[in-house]
C-alpha cells in the first residue's frame, strides 16, 4: 500500500535548482532513510513535502495515500497525517506546551471526523503519553520549545508525533546535537510508534542514528538527485567510505 | 482539497464582518440633535436630578466651550460635529421597572446576542450585571444580593437619587471637569453609567460587570463610572463595550473614577470591542476615554486591566495617582489594531505617597495598517521616598504596513527611587507560522495561539470567567491579517 510516492520533482530556490528530478516510493510499515551531505536538499525535500510557502514544484508530482496533494496547504497535509519533526523546532514564548499540543491534536481529530478533547481529558492523555516518551510533566507546562535543551526540544517532536499518530512522519536531522543517551531515547519513541500501517522518513547524515532506527531503504542524495538507494548496507558503505565514492561513482 | 479551503475562506469571509453589528430596534425617546444648555437642562430634568447637579453640568460645559481638543496623541482624524449628535436616547418605557421581566424583550435578546445572560446564567457565573443601552443603564442584576452585603452597585442615576451625598462627594474628585476636553463634555451631559461603593471590610462577594451598548444612530455614549471601596473593602469590576456596525463614526467618551481608600483594593478590567470601522478605517467608534483612580489611603491597590480590540481611534489612559504611602498601581494592557484602526494608549503612575510602586506592562499587537502607540508617563513627585516602577513594553508586529510607537515619559524627582523602563519590538516570524501550521492550524488559530502566547502576562490578570473570552476576541480581532 502507497503512502507517498513523489516523481520526478524539481524545484528552484531563488531562481536556483535544489531538487533535480526526485522520485521516492515508500508504503506502509517502512522505515526510508534519506542521507546525503550539506546542502544536498535534504531538508528542502522535507519542506516541499510540508507544503512549506517558497518550497512549491516546478514540476513532477507528488501523491500522499494516492492523493495529488501539491495543492494542499501546509495544515491540510498536517491533518492528512503527514508529520514534520523539524531539525530546529520553534519557540512560540507565552503558548503552553500543553494548549499547543492539545491544539494540534483536536485539529487532526477533527479531521478524522474524532470527537475533541476537552482540557481534562487531554491531560490524561497527554500524560501518559509523554511518559512513555520520557517527557516530564514540568516541560509541559513550559512554553514551546522556550528554554528547552537540544535532547527536550527533540523529545518534545517525539512526543508531537506519537500524539498525532500520523501516517508518514518525516525526522528532519532529528539525531543532530544529541548525546548517545538522548538519541537512545528518541530512538525507543520512534520504535514504539512504529507500526506496520504508517512509515517514517528519517533524513540524518549519519549512520549512527540508522543503529537504533533500523531502514529498510537507504537513499543517497547528492546534489538534488538520488544518486544511489539500497539497503541498511548503503549507510554503512557510506561510514566508512564518505560519500566522495559515490558522487564519483555518479 | 483546493475546493474545500476554497469554501472555507469564502465562508471566513463572509463571516468575518463584526460580530456585534447588529441593530435593536426599539421604541426610543431622545433629545433633539446638538448641544446647548437646553439640551444640559433636558437631560438634568429627565433625571430629576438635583439642582447641584445641573448647575456642576452646566459648569463644565461653559469650560467645555473654552477648550481645545488634545492633539497630543498619534491619532488622525477629521474633526468631530457636536451639533450633529444625539446626547440623550432611551429606550422608551412606559413605566419604571420592578423586574428585569419588564425590560423590553428587544432589549434582553441583544445582550443575549452579546453574550450577555442577564438572567439565571450569570447566577450561575456569580457575575452581577449593570448594562447600560445607548444612555440608559436597563438592567441591574443581584442587586439584593449585594446589598445584604452592603455593597451598593446600581446605574449612576439612580445613585444621584438615593445617594446624593455620596456621588456629590467623590464626583469629580479622581477627574476634574476640566482635565480634558473630554471630561469636560462628559460631565456636562454624562447620561448613565454605574455606581459602586463597597464599605469597610467588605469583600464584595461577586464580580461586577458593566456592559456597555451604543444602538441609536448617532448617538454618543456618555457614560461615568463612579467606584468607591472604604478601608480593607475589596472589588473586581469588569466592562465589556459593542456597538453596531455603522459607516458613520460614533463618539464615546466615558469617565471613570476609582477612589481606595486605606488597604482598599479595586481590580478594574475592560474588555472593549467596540466597531472598529471597516478595512478602509470607514465608520467605527471614537473610544475617548478617561479613566483614572485615586490610591487615597495606605496600602491600598489599584489594578487596572483592559483589552482593547475594537474603536476606530482608542485614546486612554487608565492612571493611578498613588497617595497612600505603600499604595500600588498596576497597569496590564493587551491593545490590538488591525486594518485602519488607531491606538494611543498607556497610563500614568504619580507616585505622590512614600514606598509607592507601580507596574506597567503593555502588549501592543498591530496588524494591516494600522497603528498603535504605547504612551505612558511616570512621575516621581518629591516626596515619594524609594518610590518603584516597572515598565515593560512589549510591540509585536504582523504584517509590514503596520506601525508600533512607545513613548515612555519619566519625571524622576527623588534619588533613591528606582524606575525601570523596558521595551521589545518582535514580529511574528515565518518560521513561527510554519511550526504551527504543520501541527495542523490553520492561520488564524495560529496568529491567535502565537498572540495570545505573546499577551499572556496580562491575559492572566483577568477574571477567570472573562478570559476565555477574551482570548477568541484576540483571534477574532486578527482575522484575515495573516495570509
Amino acid at each position: 500500500m502507497s503512502i507517498l510516492k513523489i516523481k520526478n520533482v524539481h524545484l528552484k530556490i531563488e531562481n536556483k535548482p535544489i531538487l533535480k528530478g526526485i522520485s521516492l516510493s515508500v508504503n506502509k510499515g517502512e522505515i526510508h532513510a534519506v542521507m546525503g551531505p550539506n546542502g544536498s536538499g535534504k531538508s528542502t525535500l522535507s519542506y516541499m513535502l510540508a507544503g512549506r510557502e517558497g518550497y512549491e514544484l516546478e514540476s513532477g508530482e507528488v501523491k500522499f495515500e494516492n492523493k495529488d496533494i501539491t495543492s494542499f496547504l501546509p495544515n491540510e497535509r498536517a491533518n492528512a497525517g503527514l508529520f514534520l519533526a523539524f531539525q530546529y523546532p520553534v519557540e512560540l514564548p507565552g503558548v503552553s506546551s500543553v494548549n499547543f499540543l492539545r491544539e494540534a491534536v483536536n485539529s487532526r481529530r477533527k479531521y478524522l471526523g474524532k470527537e475533541e478533547f476537552n482540557h481534562l481529558n487531554f491531560v490524561k492523555e497527554v500524560r501518559k503519553v509523554a511518559d512513555e516518551m520520557f517527557v516530564k510533566d514540568e516541560m509541559l507546562k513550559r512554553s514551546v520549545n522556550v528554554g528547552f535543551s537540544g535532547g527536550e526540544k527533540k523529545r518534545f517532536e517525539i512526543l508531537q508525533m506519537a500524539l498525532l499518530q500520523p501516517v508518514l512522519s518525516i525526522l528532519d536531522e532529528t539525531d543532530s546535537g544529541l548525546d548517545i543517551d538522548a538519541l537512545k531515547i528518541v530512538s525507543h519513541g520512534v520504535n514504539k510508534y512504529k507500526n506496520n500501517d504508517n512509515a517514517i522518513i528519517l533524513i540524518t547524515h549519519y549512520q549512527r542514528l540508522l543503529d537504533y532506527i533500523v531502514p529498510d531503504f537507504v537513499h543517497i542524495l547528492v546534489d538534488g538527485e538520488i544518486k544511489r538507494s539500497g539497503g541498511p548496507e548503503l549507510a554503512k558503505y557510506v561510514e566508512k567510505n564518505g560519500y566522495a565514492g559515490i558522487i564519483n561513482a555518479a | 482539497m483546493v475546493a474545500t479551503s476554497e469554501t472555507i475562506k469564502k465562508v471566513r469571509d463572509t463571516t468575518k464582518k463584526y460580530k456585534y453589528g447588529f441593530t435593536t430596534n426599539v421604541n426610543v425617546e431622545k433629545a433633539p440633535k446638538g448641544l446647548n444648555e437646553d439640551i444640559i437642562r433636558f437631560i438634568s430634568s429627565k433625571k430629576s436630578e438635583p439642582k447641584w447637579l445641573l448647575e456642576w453640568r452646566l459648569m463644565a460645559y461653559r469650560k467645555w466651550l473654552k477648550m481645545e481638543k488634545p492633539n497630543w496623541a498619534k491619532v488622525d482624524f477629521s474633526d468631530i460635529n457636536y451639533q450633529d449628535i444625539y446626547y440623550y436616547a432611551a429606550p422608551k418605557q412606559k413605566k419604571k421597572l420592578e423586574s428585569l421581566d419588564e425590560v423590553d424583550p428587544e432589549i434582553l435578546k441583544t445582550y443575549e446576542k452579546l453574550g450577555i445572560p442577564l438572567t439565571e446564567q450569570k447566577m450561575l457565573a456569580g457575575v452581577a450585571v449593570d448594562a447600560v443601552f445607548d444612555s440608559v443603564s436597563v438592567a441591574t442584576t443581584f442587586k439584593e444580593k449585594l446589598s445584604e452585603s452592603g455593597v451598593i452597585f446600581c446605574p449612576i442615576s439612580e445613585a444621584i437619587q438615593k445617594y446624593p451625598q455620596l456621588v456629590k462627594k467623590y464626583l469629580g474628585s479622581v477627574v476634574p471637569v476640566s482635565d480634558n476636553y473630554y471630561t469636560a463634555l462628559n460631565s456636562a451631559v454624562f447620561t448613565d453609567g454605574s455606581f459602586v461603593l463597597v464599605p469597610k471590610d467588605v469583600k464584595c462577594p461577586m464580580e461586577l460587570s458593566t456592559y456597555f451598548r451604543i444602538n441609536e444612530q448617532n448617538t454618543g455614549q456618555f457614560e461615568r463610572t463612579l467606584i468607591v471601596v472604604e478601608d480593607s473593602g475589596y472589588v473586581s469590576y469588569l466592562e465589556g463595550c459593542t456597538a453596531p456596525q455603522r459607516d458613520e463614526n460614533q463618539l464615546h467618551a466615558a469617565v471613570v473614577e476609582l477612589v481606595a481608600m486605606k488597604d482598599a483594593q479595586i481590580k478594574y478590567s475592560t474588555v472593549q470591542n467596540w466597531y472598529p470601522g471597516d478595512e478602509n478605517g470607514k465608520g467605527g467608534i471614537y473610544n475617548f476615554v478617561t479613566k483614572r483612580g485615586k490610591c487615597l489611603g495606605d496600602r491600598s491597590k489599584i489594578s487596572w486591566t483592559q483589552v482593547e480590540t475594537g474603536s476606530s481611534i482608542t485614546w486612554k489612559y487608565p492612571s493611578c495617582i498613588l497617595m497612600g504611602n505603600q499604595s500600588v498601581g498596576e497597569f496590564y494592557s493587551v491593545a490590538i489594531t488591525n486594518n485602519a484602526q488607531q491606538a494611543d494608549t498607556g497610563t500614568k503612575m504619580i507616585h505622590i505617597g512614600k514606598d509607592t510602586k507601580s507596574t506597567i506592562i503593555s502588549k501592543g499587537i498591530s496588524a494591516g495598517k494600522s497603528s498603535n502607540t504605547y504612551r505612558g508617563q511616570v512621575q516621581i513627585q518629591k516626596t515619594a521616598n524609594k518610590a518603584r516602577n516597572f515598565t515593560q513594553c512589549d510591540s509585536l508586529l504582523i504584517g509590514d504596513k503596520c506601525s508600533a510607537h512607545t513613548v515612555p515619559y519619566i519625571a524622576q524627582n527623588v534619588a533613591n527611587a528606582k524606575v525601570e523602563h523596558e521595551a521589545t519590538t518582535s514580529k511574528i516570524s515565518d518560521d513561527q507560522l510554519f511550526y504551527c501550521f504543520q501541527r495542523g492550524l490553520d492561520s488564524e488559530s495560529a496568529t491567535s495561539l502565537i498572540v495570545n502566547g505573546f499577551c499572556k502576562e496580562v491575559m492572566k490578570e483577568l477574571p477567570m470567567e472573562f478570559a476565555v473570552e477574551a482570548q477568541k476576541l484576540i483571534g477574532i480581532s486578527l482575522e484575515g491579517s495573516v495570509g
